[in-house]
């Protein structure tokens, strides 16, 4: 059976309670879930025998500045056995800002999540080690998202002195 | 064996001091090549047989600041790149110089961006700014003659020195990096 069939037909018989919302665009096959349900789900996919997501490829996030739920957070994963890639998305909105880590799951979204943490300021709970990735500790912004500015902010990152 | 006739077999020369000791300065500039990044190849190629960096005393790259005269910074520095930099130069003994070698190291070039930082001259003295990215390798040695001769025209005297209390001397601060 074809995984684009099985994998929507799968999460309504072993996860019912769970809401997710399936599009097919050019054949790259999202799934849209609530972030309540991301650990859940994530335990799911890599887990089950007929679909082995073992590979996490990517976690990342999208700002939407003046949108409702204003970031999406996106994880790329990849199955090694039917080479298929799968993309999950979540809402999180800026009041709310964390979700909970799925590097208990896939080891290799550990640093994903702190990327994802440093550009864009989303907490990942339980995450074993949530630091900078790129920006110095005391760096109060998170420049990837919209409303920081390209050049930064002066003097927010200090120089020697000349 | 007198001198005179010391003088009449094996010939002499005239100069002064600070000509002849300007003189051995500016041949043997020995570079510490602060290669962060693709201004780094061109750096390389200045070494190679083709351009060959030896015709000016230069080849002597030196991977420890404690032995070098002129500092080639080629390539982005980061805000978080700097202090490392600047300590690299710090260990360096007087006098020295530095090559801002290309776009981004002398102004940022295409990065106009907030992790980098808009020309090295914030937090060191720049010599020599050279144009280009990166900057073809002949352009490199141009630069290298251009310090050369600004060696060459400075008087022993003129070179400043390591200040008498070395106490005073401080190094940049790194909390960044070793709380890291």
């Amino acid at each position: 059976m074809d995984l684009k069939e099985l994998i929507p037909q799968k999460l309504k018989v072993k996860l019912s309670s769970v809401n997710f919302e399936i599009t097919d665009y050019k054949g790259e096959l999202t799934i849209k879930i609530d972030k309540k349900h991301i650990v859940e789900i994530s335990k799911f996919l890599k887990s089950d025998p007929e679909l082995e997501f073992k590979l996490c490829s990517d976690v990342t996030a999208v700002d939407w500045a003046t949108r409702k739920n204003r970031f999406t957070v996106v994880y790329n994963i990849f199955s090694l056995k039917h080479s298929f890639r799968l993309r999950l998305k979540v809402d999180v909105d800026e009041s709310d800002c964390s979700i909970d880590t799925v590097s208990t799951i896939w080891q290799a979204a550990n640093w994903h999540e702190r990327e994802t943490f440093d550009m864009y300021g989303i907490k990942f709970n339980n995450h074993p080690d949530l630091r900078r990735m790129y920006m110095p500790e005391e760096f109060e912004y998170y420049p990837l998202r919209k409303d920081f500015p390209l050049m930064g902010i002066p003097g927010s990152l200090p120089l020697p002195k000349k | 064996m007198g001198l005179e006739s010391y003088i009449k077999d094996n010939g002499f020369l005239t100069t002064q001091l600070n000509a002849i000791i300007a003189w051995a300065r500016k041949s043997s500039v020995w570079p510490m090549p602060m290669g962060i990044s693709c201004c780094a190849i061109e750096m390389m190629a200045v070494g190679d047989p083709k351009y060959d960096i030896a015709r000016f005393g230069s080849e002597v790259m030196r991977f420890t600041p404690r032995q070098c005269d002129l500092m080639i910074v080629a390539g982005t520095v980061t805000y978080k790149m700097a202090p490392v930099v600047r300590k690299i130069y710090d260990q360096m003994p007087e006098p020295k110089w530095v090559i801002a070698m290309g776009a981004c190291t002398s102004s940022g070039g295409m990065y106009r961006s907030y992790s980098v930082v808009q020309g090295i001259d914030q937090f060191l003295p720049v010599d020599i700014y050279l144009a280009g990215c990166p900057p073809r390798p002949d352009n490199l040695l141009h630069a290298l003659m251009k310090i050369q001769d600004k060696i060459g025209k400075t008087k022993a005297s003129q070179f400043k020195n390591l200040p008498s209390d070395t106490k005073d001397l401080k190094l940049p601060e790194l909390n960044i990096i070793q709380k890291n």
